[in-house]
């Protein structure tokens, strides 16, 4: 087996809002706080947790839109958390990246063959009739029609346009694509195309994807693993079977609880944890474990000390002073 | 809030300091500018030059002269013109404000009411024909050149139907004191500030009828008709209050700029001796210490006006308190 | 209660008629709560404002009757409707980020709307949005009350959007998807307090949502919404356990399943939503639907049961 193709070693992030002569002066938002991850090759890591966890910022650290604060970031073995945005792009044609909003990523006033073929352009020497032959080959991939070739992304629904966003993406052959909420915007039952769009070439092209949403039943269905984040930190990470039959953290519990299922039969027998109050604020986030706000079981402890990831079973780990025992319970 | 307030008083030093340098360059340090040879007049003799230089300081590092002259502006106060020496600069400007303060505040008040008279009526009646008489009065109200109105208005007012009831009652051109006449004084402006403020009514309606049209599409609009509220009070309760900003924004803008000397047109076609009427003499006849004086004194009140525009957004909108 | 029959919503456009809402029956029984799901352009938005007369768009057209208690809502002066909405038919909206004017503080605009009803002092209205605010479980509501929209969470404004919704105590609470905006926890909060108000206070609901799992959990009765029509309808039981339509069996079938085996594949539904602009005749989800034959090309009528569906399969 081969090592991970990527690795994330207690990254930070911190932003800072306002200026000195603003009332509360300069505030810094802690949006990511050591967070550590791998990515094998071929898997799918799914990264889940509510607004203002950090998730997304974590994905634009990771194709480097965002300079890392603190903290390793190393892509098939090779450091990229210091290098400069000129020595990053070789680094890009194999991190590509989609975005949540198919109509905000896409220039309005382009044609969707230069949409696709820009980053061909960018990246490679290829001839023209090389990129018209690439571009007619992705439309086909992604499951759209030859003649789509010359219209403009208004006049494309919103699937088709993740498509298109898709077809851009992996133009490049990329080893990593970051998928930031990639279905959030889209009816349920288009949705479903694109998740099994995905896994479709993830199989065909041998991609590793890291998946960001905040819908759960999304993310099982497309990861291999998962990483379930508070407020700038992961609190659980284990495979996608195990965090979701057997959740550690009082967070994730809680979280796998309050999904409404359309599920009649499963309604009465699963047990509801509604969490009191809001998330905190990452400007001012809580001292010790950064749940206790909100968790039903915090201790004294909970309040000073703040737990580690730790293993604690194959293959998960989990950030908390008393986990459910996923072990014995299993 | 005490610290914002001296955050502006430092921005407005600031500005008031590179404003002054900046005039004093263009006056002094613009190659082939000589002020002694402007002052001496054409063709003066070699030893005139010189004798002007020396009584007027020319021969002084440029520095020097700089601060000579903001001495003489704020210290001493005893500045006095080039032109016609002898004459006192800082009271002659002091003499001006309240004539350009009459002119401009009157026409402010006028022009707000009237504006918002219009752009809410316009709002409330938006895609009728009431809506569309009163743009395009918006737009005739700002086509309109002030000059040309002003002439047409003195026309009518002073001679042509001067004697008829309409306009029997407006005295001759020029200021009178507040103090000395307070009814000779509101008849004299009367005039001027119709003249000053339709082309504002106009550009306020439209933008202010704009404003509002915009926040009619907003969510907590179609929330307040969900409360069932009358429109009339959705009008003015919710959209209106939310359009003042650009509202207030602009009127910061051409207040502070009008009181700093912008009424000028108005001034002159009305004969009235304001900050713009002097400025206008002093740059006709290159006059610096009365330019550096009255552009002082305009930015001074264009910074001091965006000062209270920024204390009016805390009031109208609760997101800049906290920000 | 509400009796709705042969609602259509159409807007002129420039290209044509935009048929929104397209011959639209339902009924909403006292203290009922019917779920309208739907996707994106279903119609399921635009049937419901025009119940609460909150089209305001010139261009569009509304035919049909909306029964209120007896009393015919099509048509009613505005100044009526005003008396109603707010005070006998209330609404919560989607985005609470957006949905409060933003220059007033919360108590002003709950104590505005008590105020605009009933005939009590401001002090009255006052304390009433204190209570209200209590009742919602704002956290310390007698400072609640003093604070801007933006100095609340979103999760925080959609209790104050219910709050000012409920203040006249409406006989008829129209949500127009209230959790979809909030996180998930958040959401768990709101649906549980929605719960315990319609406990309390009795009051109808209709509930727009695209999301099945809210619907699973707090419907009584159900409407599935397509493409502006009405394609099926039952009791909340009826609809999951035995889907009549084509369409509500596709859409269940395309979420993902939160426990049990994972599928290889969601069994998507092929193809995109019509365009409701000079729409073809014919059943609308035909193009879509791996259950269509010739009959497909005319138009399926909704039958008249209680669980029904718009469909060949289902009336033939």
């Amino acid at each position: 087996m081969s090592g991970p193709l990527l690795e994330v070693v207690d990254v930070a992030k911190r932003f800072s809002v306002g200026t000195r002569f603003s009332r509360q002066g300069v505030r810094i938002v802690h949006a990511l706080d050591g967070v550590s991850l791998t990515v094998m090759p071929g898997e799918t890591l799914g990264l889940v947790g509510e607004s203002g966890c950090g998730k997304s910022t974590l994905g634009r650290c990771i194709t480097r839109l965002y300079d890392l604060t603190a903290g390793t970031l190393r892509f098939a073995g090779t450091d990229i958390s210091s290098l400069s945005q000129r020595q990053m792009r070789p680094m890009r044609r194999r991190i590509q990246m989609v975005f949540q909003d198919p109509y905000a990523s896409l220039n309005p006033r382009r044609r969707v063959r230069d949409l696709i073929a820009e980053p061909l352009r960018v990246h490679t020497k290829m001839s023209e009739a090389e990129i018209s032959r690439r571009v007619a080959e992705l439309l086909d991939i992604v499951g759209l029609k030859p003649d789509h070739a010359m219209r403009f992304p208004h006049e494309f629904s919103g699937g088709q346009r993740q498509r298109i966003g898709i077809a851009r993406a992996i133009a490049l052959n990329p080893e990593l694509i970051v998928l930031d909420e990639p279905v959030s915007a889209l009816d349920v039952s288009v949705q479903a195309q694109i998740v099994n769009l995905l896994a479709d070439l993830q199989e065909r092209l041998n991609l590793t994807y890291i998946f960001i949403a905040h819908d759960l039943s999304v993310v099982r269905q497309v990861s291999t693993r998962i990483a379930v984040m508070y407020l700038g930190s992961i609190v659980e990470m284990g495979s996608a079977d195990d965090i979701f039959s057997r959740p550690a953290h009082p967070y994730t519990q809680a979280l796998i609880s309050a999904v409404p299922v359309p599920d009649l039969a499963a309604q009465g027998s699963a047990k509801r944890i509604v969490l009191s109050g809001d998330v905190p604020s990452p400007v001012n986030p809580p001292s010790g474990c950064r749940f206790h706000t909100r968790c039903p079981i915090a201790q004294e402890r909970c309040r000073v000390d703040r737990p580690a990831l730790t293993d604690c079973g194959p293959g998960r780990r989990v950030a908390c002073h008393f986990p459910t025992d996923v072990v014995h319970t299993a | 809030m005490i610290f914002s307030l001296i955050q502006r008083v430092a921005q407005m030093l600031f500005v008031m300091f590179g404003i002054s340098v900046l005039v004093f360059l263009i006056f002094f340090a613009t190659p082939g500018a000589d002020p002694a040879a402007r002052i001496a007049g054409r063709n003066a003799s070699p030893e005139i030059l010189e004798a002007v230089r020396k009584s007027f300081g020319f021969d002084q590092p440029i520095y020097v002269q700089y601060l000579t002259m903001m001495k003489k502006i704020f210290v001493t106060g005893d500045l006095t013109s080039f032109v016609n020496r002898g004459w006192k600069v800082v009271p002659a400007v002091m003499d001006t404000i309240p004539v350009t303060l009459s002119l401009v505040i009157g026409a402010a008040v006028l022009w707000v009411v009237f504006a918002l008279l219009i752009g809410i009526a316009a709002a409330a009646t938006r895609g009728t024909w009431v809506d569309k008489t009163l743009m395009m009065l918006g737009l005739i109200g700002i086509s309109m050149p002030v000059y040309w109105l002003g002439e047409v208005m003195n026309l009518l007012s002073q001679s042509r139907y001067h004697d008829t009831w309409l306009f029997s009652w407006v005295p001759p051109l020029g200021y009178k004191n507040f103090s000395d006449d307070p009814k000779g004084w509101f008849l004299t402006l009367v005039i001027p500030w119709i003249t000053l403020s339709i082309l504002y009514i106009g550009l306020y309606g439209r933008v202010l009828r704009a404003a509002i049209v915009e926040s009619l599409q907003e969510d907590y609009i179609r929330t307040a008709r969900a409360k069932g509220l009358s429109e009339t009070r959705i009008l003015l309760r919710h959209a209106l209050r939310t359009s003042l900003v650009a509202f207030v924004t602009l009127f910061g803008l051409d207040f502070g700029a009008l009181v700093g000397g912008s009424a000028l047109l108005t001034e002159v076609v009305f004969g009235l001796q304001g900050v713009g009427k002097l400025t206008y003499d002093a740059l006709l006849n290159l006059d610096l210490p009365i330019i550096m004086t009255t552009v002082l004194y305009a930015s001074f009140f264009v910074v001091a006006a965006n000062a209270v525009v920024d204390i009016l957004y805390m009031l109208l909108d609760p997101r800049v308190r906290t920000a | 209660m509400l009796k709705v029959r042969d609602l259509s919503v159409a807007f002129r456009t420039e290209q044509g008629m935009v048929q929104a809402v397209d011959h639209v029956s339902f009924d909403v029984g006292e203290g009922e709560l019917l779920g309208v799901v739907g996707e994106s352009g279903s119609g399921k938005t635009v049937s419901l404002l025009a119940v609460m007369g909150l089209i305001t768009d010139p261009n569009a057209v509304i035919t049909g009757s909306i029964q209120y208690r007896g009393r015919e809502l099509v048509g009613l002066k505005p100044r009526d409707m005003r008396a109603l909405r707010g005070k006998e038919i209330a609404m919560i909206f989607q985005d609470p980020m957006t949905a409060l004017t933003p220059v007033y503080t919360i108590g002003w605009q709950i104590a505005e709307q008590v105020l605009a009803h009933q005939k009590m002092s401001k002090a009255a209205a006052w304390q009433r949005a204190i209570d209200l605010l209590a009742e919602v479980n704002i956290p310390n509501p007698q400072e609640a009350v003093h604070r801007y929209p933006h100095q609340l969470s979103g999760g925080m404004r959609q209790r104050v959007v219910i709050a000012m919704a409920l203040s006249c105590n409406p006989a008829l609470l129209v949500a127009d998807e209230p959790t979809t905006a909030l996180d998930v926890t958040v959401q768990a909060q709101i649906l549980d307090l929605l719960r315990k108000l319609r406990r309390n206070h009795g009051s109808a609901i209709v509930f727009i949502t695209h999301d099945m799992g809210v619907m699973a959990e707090i419907a009584d009765r159900m409407l599935v919404m397509y493409a502006g029509r009405v394609v099926e309808r039952g009791k909340k039981e009826e609809l999951f356990l035995a889907p009549l339509h084509p369409y509500t069996r596709a859409l269940l079938d395309s979420i993902p399943p939160l426990t049990g085996v994972k599928p290889k594949r969601l069994r998507a539904i092929p193809g995109t939503p019509p365009n409701l602009l000079n729409r073809p005749p014919g059943c609308a989800f035909a193009p879509r639907c791996i259950e269509r034959f010739e009959k497909c090309s005319a138009e399926p009528a909704l039958g008249s049961g209680n669980h029904t569906a718009a469909c060949f399969h289902v009336s033939a």
